[in-house]
């Protein structure tokens, strides 16, 4: 039966579509599209109040003439007033209209929240689940704020009927997504667990959903899921599909339940039970093995829904990659999918192998199928399964294989789509890298990437083969002969250009005893080029013939005529005319021996990451993960600049990025498009490119060096407001010592020197550099959190520089008042980037409430009154504990004196217990403590009383004495 | 989690655009062009997936689409889902809008955009599979059926009963009729 009969549309509505459809022009239909706006707007003013009928016909051409792209800014309160209408048609369409087109930021947004709320406390399922549609729909952070608290009621409360379960489930996800803070944990978040167990199938894929979601971010609140989906799944996997009935799709039992299930257990290790493990192994197994029954139907859709459950299986067995032999199952069988003939099975097939590359066990497995790959990239007519098999052919790329890969990849680049060109290129010139046959295959196969696809070649790239050509002197020679034939090509690219230019200035010399590359040839042939050049790479050249100048003064009349050309001298682009004149004046003006030390030889450059990883890391985020599991497990990959090793006097253990080992030494390495000289000392000092040694970190300067990952500031930030590990313990230690290291990791060392007085405070912190890179746009920032803001008054000295040099140190000084009473202490953020990547290390500064403590001598009689005096409830702490460390009479002593109390002996008969008096010094009060603490040596056990005339103090002070001893 | 929803002929005329992140008007409609364009210049019987349009998030996104006769079904996802239940998940979309109204062509999703968002608000929500059960929402689209039916019946009802009451021949009231007295109450 079909549930909409054809023929009770609106005709309205019909005639109005129509009326659009046979429109000729786009003006026609406009004009049509306002007649009816301005109909309905007239309509919707009018003073007649519109029956549901019409309303609801209204609404839907508002609909139409939305979809077809015109903005609608009106109609908006009739649709919220649609939704206080008992009548459920009414009701639906005010939704629809709201959810459609409501954005989040409308005005309106209160009154539709009231409106939601009303329905959401009906007792009316079909009204709550309106309400929750629209609540997911939208969805935004003030319904989440009004609305949130609501919703986890409806998933555990017993009455809920279980379409509204199933609504209210992933109408919370949407409002956690949106900001969870307004979903907090609770006692519902057990029962959602359990719901994994509901008879409703449909219930248990929302829940499944949600808890997903919940998990990734809190995964110990859900751990018991994990044994309640393992036997969920093999209930569900161990069923004939004749079991679910209704949710068996196509002969598969409730496949999209299964693949929920399936990443649900992906947010977990494998589960450590050996029987848990045994038959979730189990439900694994009977996947792979109904993957090679023959198929039940010969439709499509049983296929995929059994491949959707595979690969979901097979990416679990991936992720917990510890089961060699189903790793090595799972990569047949996707070697199998491989040759599938359907299409979006090989794609699939192609980009699970892709995880399985990096995975140990299954590494060599995967490398078996490199053939059939290689054809896949070859014969594939699609370029989505193309580019999947590029991705998979740079992850299985290994030592053993490089040069077939490479030789591959460098063939199939001719006939490339242009979408994926400039990936390919970054994945050819990182794999020439990391796997070099030797150093001259590595130069054929960068330029043989420039000559075929020059456009695509980003400046990384030739960036990085220059540099290692610079590092590698048994490679020099070789370079310059092949960029001497490659220019000779009649069209060759810019690109070739900049590496020809730059290398032959460097090395010409090499290569020219041969005739046909006489200096002369060789600058005849760069300067046919230059005026097809761009003005970065004409000035690359200026820089060159100024190099030529000293490698080869027997051409220099020719080379100071070009440079003293009009073309040049008088240049509308600055930067060429100053290089020229400057160029021609240092021809002209220096003495051989002074032209040969400014314009020496490039220094090796140090060794650093390669640029263009980080470059594909930018691209594509997530192969850097392939990049860490590959970088483990070859162990020693053979990396081409190592040599940078070999030269240690050329890079100052301080300073070695490049451009700052520049600034002092004769060791130019600037941007290759402003200069290859090294002019910043003696009387040269007036040449433009100086400006970049004094600024060398500057992200705006330098306009593209090697360095480029340092000066970008990162694309990712990895923020959490998590603590530091071992945060805590220092935190502690500073409560009996002011003076101490309070942080420190492979990075970064903080060392804390600090003094109070009274209610003040003085803290000096030392940043200390333990690396040889500079930290940038370092920023440490001290918050209060909640209350603390009232209690405790931070003042912090801005650092004034925002870099951290290799190696030194900074120092900040933060001042703070006691105002009243506190708990929590004040949380240090430092942010920083480190060689492109943001960090951020949150601590607890070491401010704590014992620190405005003053001892104060008394004797035993003035104790015992006061003692007595402060015994009502809340004023007295005891706490009897197992001793942390050690029972010894002298360190407890000094333990309490540093933590502030005076002690005072002999008030106590039994002289190994300890009492003491001290006063806390806040600005608003005043608060006196005594302590009593015994020892009891047979137990190792201490029974700690305090009495102060403040609950929390009392309380404060204990859990803190507590961690002491 | 499914980012968008849109449906578009084979002249990229959308049809249906939903969208389960918040983008304005003219966002959506370049989004639904750059997808159009994306999808349509592929061949039939290449694979049904793709990496989204810069517009919609780029590699992080896959598009995922299935083209029946004029119209192109297209699903945008974030990595959290599985290629293949989505596609099977258009495929529910379909048959269930054809179960509704019976060889569903494209001038129903004209016609009937209402009840293509009805029918998609049980399959999907807030960007999630809500239900895949097909038996069950052609159920839950039956039973609204029968509701709007029922208030439609409810609105019509006043019209029915004056015009019954102009034919009705009500027969003659006594003029006078005495009525007992009441007794007060105390």
């Amino acid at each position: 039966m079909p549930t909409v009969a054809k023929g009770d549309a609106m005709r309205g509505l019909a005639v109005f579509i129509s009326d659009i459809r046979n429109c000729k022009s786009k003006e026609a239909e406009q004009k049509r599209i306002n007649k009816e706006l301005a109909n309905i707007r007239s309509k919707f003013k009018g003073d007649k109040t519109l029956d549901g009928y019409s309303k609801k016909k209204y609404v839907c051409k508002l609909l139409f003439i939305f979809l077809l792209g015109h903005d609608i800014d009106f109609g908006h309160m009739e649709a919220v007033n649609l939704l206080s209408s008992n009548k459920y048609t009414e009701k639906q369409i005010g939704y629809l209209f709201i959810s459609v087109l409501v954005n989040t930021e409308s005005e309106l947004i209160r009154l539709i929240i009231q409106a939601i709320k009303n329905d959401l406390f009906t007792r009316n399922p079909v009204h709550i689940c309106l309400a929750l549609q629209c609540i997911a729909n939208i969805g935004s952070k003030e319904m989440a704020e009004a609305l949130a608290p609501e919703i986890p009621k409806l998933i555990v409360s017993g009455e809920t009927l279980d379409a509204v379960k199933q609504s209210a489930c992933l109408c919370l996800l949407r409002l956690f997504r949106t900001s969870p803070e307004t979903v907090p944990s609770g006692e519902w978040t057990q029962r959602v667990g359990h719901l994994l167990n509901d008879q409703h199938l449909g219930v248990v894929t929302s829940a499944t959903s949600l808890i997903h979601t919940l998990a990734q971010k809190t995964p110990e609140d859900f751990r018991q899921c994990v044994q309640l989906a393992i036997s969920r799944l093999s209930r569900i996997v161990t069923s004939s599909y004749t079991d679910l009935q209704d949710y068996t799709y196509y002969f598969v039992p409730a496949p999209w339940l299964s693949v929920k299930l399936l990443r649900l257990l992906q947010v977990y290790p494998p589960p450590e039970d050996p029987a848990m493990r045994g038959r979730l192994n189990e439900c694994l197994e009977t996947i792979l093995n109904k993957a090679q029954e023959p198929p039940k139907s010969k439709k499509v859709q049983h296929s995929n829904a059994k491949n959707a459950v595979l690969f979901e299986a097979i990416n679990l067995i991936i992720h917990h990659d510890t089961e060699p032999t189903l790793l090595v199952r799972a990569c047949n069988q996707l070697g199998q999918f491989l040759q599938h003939r359907e299409t979006n099975l090989r794609y699939l097939a192609l980009e699970s192998m892709c995880l399985l590359a990096s995975s140990e066990f299954s590494h060599e497995a995967v490398k078996k199928h490199m053939d059939t790959v290689i054809t896949a990239l070859k014969t594939e007519r699609d370029v989505s399964v193309r580019q999947r098999a590029v991705d998979l052919l740079y992850g299985m790329c290994d030592k053993s294989n490089a040069e077939e890969i490479v030789a591959e990849m460098l063939s199939y680049l001719e006939t490339a789509d242009y979408s994926i060109r400039e990936e390919m290129v970054l994945k050819v010139a990182i794999l020439a890298e990391k796997y070099p046959v030797d150093y001259t295959w590595y130069v054929d196969t960068i330029l043989n990437l420039i000559r075929i696809a020059g456009d695509y070649v980003s400046d990384e790239v030739w960036y990085r083969v220059i540099q290692i050509v610079i590092n590698r002197d048994d490679v020099q020679g070789y370079a310059a002969k092949v960029v001497f034939e490659a220019l000779q090509a009649p069209a060759c690219h810019e690109n070739m250009v900049k590496v020809g230019g730059y290398i032959l200035g460097e090395f010409g010399n090499l290569i020219a005893g041969d005739q046909r590359s006489s200096p002369m040839v060789q600058f005849q042939l760069l300067h046919s080029k230059y005026h097809l050049c761009s003005a970065p790479t004409r000035g690359l050249l200026l820089s060159t013939y100024i190099k030529f100048i000293n490698l080869f003064p027997e051409i220099k009349g020719q080379l100071q005529d070009v440079l003293r050309n009009n073309n040049n001298l008088q240049n509308a682009d600055a930067e060429l005319q100053q290089r020229a004149i400057e160029y021609l004046q240092l021809s002209t003006v220096a003495s051989q021996d002074v032209l040969a030390t400014v314009l020496e030889e490039m220094p090796p450059f140090p060794e650093r990451e390669s640029s263009i990883l980080a470059k594909l890391k930018k691209k594509k985020p997530n192969v850097s993960d392939i990049e860490v599991k590959e970088g483990k497990k070859s162990s020693n990959p053979p990396t081409l600049n190592n040599s940078a090793a070999n030269t240690p006097e050329a890079t100052p253990a301080s300073a070695p990025v490049p451009v700052m080992a520049a600034a002092p030494a004769p060791a130019p390495v600037q941007s290759a498009s402003d200069d290859l000289l090294g002019l910043s000392a003696g009387p040269a000092a007036a040449v433009p490119v100086t400006n970049n040694f004094a600024a060398p970190a500057a992200p705006a300067g330098g306009g593209g060096l090697l360095v480029d990952v340092f000066d970008t500031p990162p694309a990712q930030n990895n923020v959490s407001t998590a603590l530091a590990p071992q945060a805590e313990d220092n935190f502690f230690k500073f409560a009996i010592k002011n003076n101490g290291v309070l942080f420190e990791n492979e990075l970064l060392q903080i060392g804390v020197k600090a003094e109070y007085k009274g209610n003040l405070g003085r803290l000096g912190l030392f940043y200390g550099n333990k690396t040889s890179y500079p930290f940038q746009f370092f920023t440490p920032t001290v918050s209060c959190p909640g209350e603390l803001a009232s209690a405790l008054n931070v003042q912090t000295k801005p650092l004034d520089v925002n870099t951290v040099e290799g190696g030194a140190q900074v120092q900040q000084i933060i001042n703070v008042e006691c105002i009243a009473d506190f708990l929590d202490a004040p949380i240090l953020s430092i942010k920083f980037s480190y060689s492109g990547s943001m960090q951020q290390i949150n601590l607890m500064l070491p401010v704590m409430l014992n620190k405005f403590f003053e001892p104060v001598e008394m004797d035993a009689t003035t104790f015992f009154n006061r003692w007595k005096q402060l015994n009502s409830p809340g004023q007295e702490e005891q706490k009897i504990f197992k001793a942390t460390y050690p029972i010894n009479q002298d360190n407890s002593r000094t333990k309490l004196l540093g933590f502030g109390f005076g002690l005072l002996d002999g008030v106590d008969p039994n002289p190994d217990n300890f009492v003491g008096a001290g006063i806390i010094k806040a600005q608003s009060s005043q608060v006196g403590c005594l302590l009593r603490l015994e020892p009891n040596m047979q137990a190792q056990m201490y029974r700690l009383t305090l009495r102060t005339s403040s609950n929390s103090v009392t309380t404060r002070l204990a859990d803190l004495l507590l961690k002491l001893f | 989690m499914i980012k968008a929803i849109v449906v578009f002929n084979n002249h990229g005329k959308p049809r249906l655009i939903k969208f389960f992140q918040h983008y304005n008007e003219d966002m959506q409609q370049q989004i639904v062009r750059e997808t159009f364009h994306l999808v349509s210049k592929r061949d039939e019987n290449v694979c049904n997936f793709l990496e989204g349009g810069s517009l919609i998030g780029g590699s992080d996104y896959k598009i995922i689409y299935r083209h029946y006769a004029t119209l192109y079904f297209v699903f945008c996802v974030d990595s959290s889902e599985s290629e293949l239940g989505i596609l099977d998940l258009i495929q529910v979309f379909v048959e269930t809008l054809d179960k509704a109204f019976e060889n569903v062509c494209e001038l129903d999703l004209i016609f009937h955009v209402d009840k293509v968002h009805y029918i998609l608000q049980e399959l999907v929500m807030g960007g999630m599979v809500l239900e895949t059960n097909m038996t069950e929402i052609v159920t839950r689209i039956e039973e609204q059926s029968k509701l709007e039916k029922s208030e439609a019946g409810l609105a019509g009802a006043p019209a029915r009963v004056v015009s019954a009451a102009k034919n009705l021949d009500l027969p003659k009231l006594p003029s006078n009729i005495q009525l007992p007295n009441l007794p007060s109450f105390r």
